[in-house]
């Protein structure tokens, strides 16, 4: 049967809807009533059927919505794609695996023949269908990282391994929750995490780099992440701060639950094999309040979250200006009694 | 969780003699399909069932990772070792099956090199094997240094000059053919860097004379697996696990926690990768450390053991295992 491809947009009139099949299957990141950071990195392994973890690289109903959103914001700023130099090899690595990820979990959409180095990649929902030399970058419209994450949902960031630390040497970034792969490209793991709060205290990276170093072939791990963006909008970079920033004086109580979005991240690492770089997919999922607060145990521990998050993680995720509202709206939602336990809905 | 590798189920598909010490082996995968890809400097760990034992030793692939139809190792027969050579040698015929672990690469070319400058000690060649098949078919600039006793134990070298000709230069110990190694080291253009895989003795002087010359730190590359040595047996106590193990003097002392039941992560097996590290909880004895993972701060302060390759003498031993 295949995924109906929703048309909607992610910025100007702001169409975008989860469907209630999407709602349901929404990756929830708390599994309990309070947040921290902890290092929660477990096997990226494959999970129940309708669940975002079906596969492992999941393509869902905004694909096509988000390839084109995609395709705006680089045709505004091409410097969101970036690849270093040393990085070509990792490019084809990456272009293998998500081919062979989207061919492997959705036949109906895409299908991927290869013939010893002469590959033809067929993707149905945008119309692709060319045939190319694997490894011959001449024979592709884009270098190889940049053809395929026009054609993959999230962001990409390549990261080379050397003297025993990650370098942020290649990726594609639209979708970020305020950070920018300009500012970034270059730096090493401690370097581009230095702005977090509270983490580096607790050691959490330099365990987590140790993990990430160890990352082995055919073993990819995941974790989540989350935040909240005012609007469905992917693009919250800090380039296009002056569009999204202004939008956080916006939420009044009348409009919090149309406007306010929990954003989660799944981030996924895996080894590349020919480069031995490792890849980190940051898959956005967004969903707005109305449609979260249909599962009422996900409102009531949403409330309880945010009600006792810690000051600098608050400011640290921008929720500052509108906290109070947001709480004060999920306080109604929120009868005091217990949320079992686990991530999904009752 | 555990961060060991995936396994391969393989069939021995050829078993070559390369020379007296040397031979060579081939394996493919059970079900036919390909190998996973692997990257030039990857190795495997090849499980060996020689009896009752099960030994576990890392080998470097060296074949091209252009070619994934088959991995092919080299092992040298080791007639003082432990056995995992010789088990090799003696029992490992084609047809057999074995398993191997997901290739993993501890001794990665840095891909921004402007120059790859490659130095080879015996059979330290095998890991360039697969770098300079990988850099040869990207148009790589590489150059590639390999000392070995005689012409005829020069494994590889008749492969190696007819595939890349001028790149390599052979040196040999019975015609006191020696690298010159501080002129070749201070000639090199900007951008180069260098690996070096061989006796630890080579290790140590080409790194020696890379940091006297100002070779930076981060340019100079070298992969050094430590064979377990054999010792006087001792005894441990595994606290976590309630166990009282005695280890053999043949027997590692990963080896021994292992035959206990008792399962910690690895991928080297030999005192690189750091994914056994093992807290000391008491001892009473002295440390017999061999590993390049921890500091010398680390080894000093007896709290901290890597039990693929470090060794123990002395009264009591109880682990945090």
């Amino acid at each position: 049967m295949g995924i109906t491809f929703r048309k909607e947009t992610f910025r100007d009139d702001f169409t975008f809807k989860n469907s209630p099949e999407h709602i349901r299957r929404f990756p929830f990141p708390f599994h309990e009533d309070s947040y921290m950071y902890a290092v929660n990195i477990e096997p990226h392994v494959l999970g129940p059927k309708g669940s975002v973890l079906e596969t492992l690289i999941d393509v869902d109903e905004h694909y096509v919505a988000e390839m084109q959103d995609r395709a705006l914001v680089l045709a505004e700023d091409p410097l969101r794609c970036q690849s270093l130099p040393h990085m070509t090899l990792a490019g084809w690595d990456l272009l293998e695996l998500l081919m062979e990820q989207q061919a492997l979990g959705y036949p109906e959409h895409f299908t991927l023949t290869r013939d010893g180095d002469r590959w033809r990649w067929i993707n149905r929902p945008l119309g692709i269908d060319d045939s190319f030399t694997f490894g011959d970058v001449s024979t592709l419209p884009y270098g190889p990282m940049e053809y395929i994450t026009r054609q993959s949902q999230g962001d990409f960031c390549i990261l080379d391994q050397r003297d025993g630390n990650l370098w942020m040497d290649a990726g594609m970034v639209t979708t970020q929750a305020d950070w920018s792969l300009d500012f970034d490209i270059g730096m090493n793991f401690f370097e581009w995490h230095a702005p977090v709060p509270l983490a580096h205290e607790k050691g959490i990276f330099v365990r987590a780099l140790k993990f990430l170093t160890n990352i082995q072939q055919g073993k990819p791990a995941r974790r989540l992440n989350w935040t909240m963006t005012i609007n469905p909008r992917l693009d919250t970079s800090p380039e296009n701060y002056h569009k999204w920033g202004p939008d956080r004086t916006t939420v009044t109580p009348e409009n919090v639950g149309d406007k306010v979005h929990l954003r989660v991240e799944l981030q996924s690492f895996w080894r590349l094999p020919r480069s031995n770089g490792i890849v980190f997919p940051i898959r956005c999922y967004l969903i707005k309040m109305d449609e979260l607060v249909t599962q009422p145990k996900w409102a009531r521990r949403l409330h309880r979250v945010i009600r006792d998050l810690p000051e600098e993680l608050a400011n640290y995720k921008g929720l500052t200006r509108y906290r109070a509202t947001l709480v004060e709206w999920l306080s109604k939602l929120d009868d005091g009694s217990p949320t079992s336990p686990g991530f999904g809905p009752d | 969780m555990s961060t060991g590798t995936t396994k391969l189920d393989v069939v021995v598909s050829d078993v070559v003699p390369v020379n007296e010490l040397v031979t060579r082996f081939h394996f493919r995968r059970r079900d036919g399909q390909l190998l996973p890809t692997f990257s030039g400097g990857a190795h495997v760990v090849v499980e060996m069932r020689d009896g009752e034992r099960t030994r576990l030793n890392p080998y470097s692939l060296m074949g091209s990772p252009l070619d994934t139809r088959e991995y092919t190792i080299s092992v040298r027969r080791d007639d003082a070792g432990r056995g995992g050579s010789l088990f090799m040698h003696r029992h490992v015929r084609p047809g057999m099956e074995m398993v191997i672990s997901y290739p993993v690469n501890l001794f990665s070319l840095d891909l921004r090199a402007r120059k790859h400058l490659m130095l080879a000690g015996g059979i330290g060649i095998t890991p360039f094997m697969a770098q300079t098949a990988q850099l040869a078919a990207e148009g790589g600039n590489f150059e590639l240094h390999y000392t070995c006793r005689t012409a005829s134990l020069g494994t590889y070298a008749d492969v190696l000059k007819e595939r890349y000709d001028r790149r390599v230069r052979l040196y040999h110990d019975d015609r006191d053919e020696r690298i010159e190694l501080d002129r070749l080291l201070s000639s090199q253009p900007l951008g180069t860097h260098l690996y070096v895989c061989g006796p630890s003795g080579m290790i140590g002087w080409v790194r020696d004379r890379a940091a006297a010359l100002g070779w930076p730190t981060e340019t100079v590359h070298f992969e050094h697996f430590a064979a377990p040595q054999p010792g006087a047996p001792f005894d441990v106590t595994l606290a976590l696990s309630g166990k009282s193990i005695r280890v053999g003097e043949q027997q590692s002392l990963l080896e021994a926690i292992e035959a206990a039941g008792v399962d910690p992560p690895y991928l080297c097996r030999g005192g690189v990768c750091g994914q056994c590290e093992t807290n000391v909880i008491a001892h009473d004895g002295k440390f017999i450390h061999n590993d390049h993972w921890l500091s010398e701060e680390e080894h000093r302060s007896c709290k901290k053991i890597m039990p693929c390759v470090s060794r123990f003498e002395g009264r009591s031993l109880v682990l945090e295992r």
